[in-house]
C-alpha cells in the first residue's frame, strides 16, 4: 500500500470550498503550517476549521492569512482568542468574530477531544460531567445568535448531572508528524502529540504531513502512535521553526 | 473608592499554596500565580501534568534547550526529566476529568461562597460569554481537591470574593481552598471559614474586602509561610 504523496498540492487537491478541517495544535505546538500554507494558497472558502487548543493564537502567520482572505466561514476550538485583550483587539480574527463575519463556537478542551474520539470511535454522542452549571450546560457557546437556540439535554446519572455532547466528525484532518511511512503509521514528536492522533481518527478523509518520511518498519511497530488504517494520504515536509510563545 | 490593602506578593501566596501539596501528589498548575508554585515544590516527590500531554514536566528551558516540540499548556518551552511521559490530549483529559489529579490549582476572576469559581470569560471585553474555555471546566471537573490562588480584590479594589457569582462560570461548588495575598480561607458547608491573615492588616480590613460574611476559625493565625 503506498499513501505517499510528492506534494502537499495534490496531497489536499479534493479540499473544496466549505470543506470542514480539523487542524491539531495546542497554540503553536503540533500545528500542521505546511498544509494550511498550501491551504491559503489553494484559496477555497467557506471553510470550518475545527480545532483544540488555539492553533489561530498559535499559528498567527498562517491562521491570520485564512482570515485576510476570507477563507473562513467558523471556527470551533477552545481557545481561540488571544489572552490580551489589547492584542485581541488588533487581531483580525478576533474582529471578524465581532463584526460576526466568522462564526466563533467554543467547548471546553476536554470535551473536544472527546467529540473527536467519539466520532473515531463511531459513537454519536456521550454525556459529560464538564460544563454543567454553566453557559456550556444551555447550548453552544456562539457569537451567533441563531447558533444559541438549541439546548444541550441533561441527565442524572447516581445523582449526579451530565450534559449530552455530540461527536464532531470532519471532512478533513490535516495532521503533523515526525515520522511517517508509505502505509500512514505516524509518529509524533513530544507534546507535538497532542490533538494529532485523535483527529486523525475522526475525519472522513486524513492527510498527514511528515517532517521525517521513513521506510516501512523504520518505526518500531510498538512505537506507533497512529496506524495507517487511520490515515488517507502522507507527505513529506521540511521542518518550520516558529515561535513557541503566545501573549 | 474601595480601599486597596497591601498584602503579600504573588511569589509568597504562591508559596503558602505550595504548602497545602504534599509527597506522592500527581498536581495540575493552571496559568498565572499557580505556575509560580513550582519554584516552590523542588525536592519533593510530586508530579506536575501539563494538559497538553505530558507528565512530569521539567524546569522551564533557555537557550540551547529550548525545543519547539516540547511546551508546557502555557506555551512556555520546557525540558524533560527522568520519568517524563508524554501522550495524547484524550488521555490527557481522562487524567484530568476521571479525576487522577490529587490537586488542581487554577487562578480566578472571583469564587463565590458556595465554591463557585469563574475564571474564564471577562465581561470587560465585549464578547459575553464567548471566551477562552480552554481546559479550565475539565480541570475543576475531576479535581479530587481544587486550590485558588488570587489577589484577594481586583486592580480596581472590588472583591473577587463574592456571594454570587457575576461573571460566567467555569464551574459550581467545586473550590476547596482560596489563598490570597490577604487570607487563607476554606470553603465549608456552611460558609468560607477565615483560617489564616496577612499580619498587615485586621479581621475588618479582610471583611470589608471580602463579599460574603467570613467566619473566623477559633484557631485563627498569620499566613503561615
Amino acid at each position: 500500500m503506498d499513501k505517499t504523496y510528492h506534494t502537499p498540492e495534490e496531497a489536499i487537491a479534493d479540499v473544496g470550498d466549505g470543506a470542514v478541517i480539523a487542524i491539531p495544535g495546542f497554540f503553536a505546538c503540533g500545528v500542521p503550517r505546511i498544509l494550511l500554507r498550501t491551504l491559503i494558497k489553494k484559496g477555497v472558502k467557506g471553510l470550518t476549521l475545527t480545532c483544540g487548543c488555539g492553533p489561530l493564537v498559535g499559528a498567527v502567520e498562517e491562521l491570520t492569512q485564512l482570515v485576510k482572505n476570507k477563507q473562513l466561514k467558523k471556527v470551533i476550538d477552545s481557545y481561540g482568542l488571544f489572552r490580551s485583550m489589547s492584542k485581541g483587539l488588533e487581531d483580525p480574527f478576533e474582529q471578524a468574530v465581532r463584526a460576526g463575519e466568522i462564526e466563533l463556537e467554543i467547548y471546553p478542551m476536554g470535551t473536544l477531544a472527546e467529540k473527536y474520539r467519539a466520532a473515531g470511535a463511531g459513537i454519536p454522542a456521550f454525556y459529560t460531567p464538564t460544563g454543567v452549571g454553566t453557559v456550556v450546560e444551555k447550548g453552544a457557546v456562539s457569537n451567533m445568535p441563531w447558533n444559541r437556540a438549541a439546548t444541550k439535554e441533561t441527565r442524572v446519572f447516581d445523582s449526579k448531572k451530565y450534559v449530552l455532547e455530540y461527536a464532531l466528525k470532519p471532512d478533513f484532518a490535516f495532521v503533523h508528524a515526525y515520522e511517517g511511512d508509505r502505509e500512514g503509521n505516524l509518529r509524533y514528536r513530544r507534546t507535538a502529540k497532542n490533538f494529532n492522533h485523535v483527529m486523525a481518527t475522526a475525519a472522513r478523509v486524513t492527510i498527514a504531513e511528515v517532517e521525517n518520511m521513513v521506510g516501512l518498519g523504520e518505526i518500531a511497530p510498538d512505537c506507533v502512535h497512529t496506524s495507517g488504517i487511520f490515515v488517507t494520504r502522507v507527505v513529506e515536509v521540511p521542518r518550520v521553526s516558529f515561535a513557541i510563545t503566545i501573549d | 473608592m474601595p480601599v486597596k490593602f497591601e498584602g503579600l506578593p504573588r511569589e509568597m501566596i504562591a508559596m503558602r499554596a505550595a504548602k497545602e501539596l504534599k509527597d506522592g501528589d500527581y498536581v495540575n498548575l493552571g496559568i498565572g500565580i499557580p505556575t509560580l508554585i513550582s519554584n516552590w515544590i523542588e525536592g519533593m516527590d510530586i508530579v506536575l501534568q501539563s494538559e497538553i500531554g505530558m507528565l512530569k514536566t521539567g524546569p522551564l528551558a533557555s537557550g540551547d534547550g529550548v525545543d519547539q516540540d516540547l511546551v508546557n499548556a502555557s506555551c512556555q518551552p520546557v525540558t524533560q526529566i527522568p520519568g517524563t511521559v508524554y501522550f495524547d490530549i484524550v488521555e490527557s483529559f481522562a487524567m484530568l476529568r476521571g479525576g487522577r489529579m490529587d490537586a488542581i490549582v487554577l487562578g480566578a476572576l472571583q469564587v463565590s461562597e458556595k465554591g463557585d469559581l469563574a475564571g474564564w470569560a471577562n465581561p470587560a471585553r465585549g464578547l459575553g460569554d464567548v471566551g477562552n474555555i480552554g481546559g479550565s471546566m475539565d480541570l475543576c471537573a475531576g479535581a479530587k481537591r481544587l486550590l485558588i490562588t488570587m489577589e484577594h480584590t481586583t486592580r480596581e479594589g472590588d472583591p473577587k470574593i463574592v456571594s454570587e457569582l457575576t461573571y460566567p462560570a467555569t464551574a459550581r461548588g467545586v473550590v476547596n481552598m482560596i489563598f490570597t495575598d490577604l487570607a487563607v480561607i476554606e470553603v465549608t458547608p456552611k460558609g468560607l471559614l477565615l483560617k489564616e491573615i496577612y499580619p498587615g492588616v485586621t479581621l475588618e480590613d479582610v471583611q470589608s474586602v471580602t463579599e460574603p460574611k467570613l467566619i473566623i476559625a477559633p484557631d485563627l493565625k498569620e499566613i503561615q509561610l
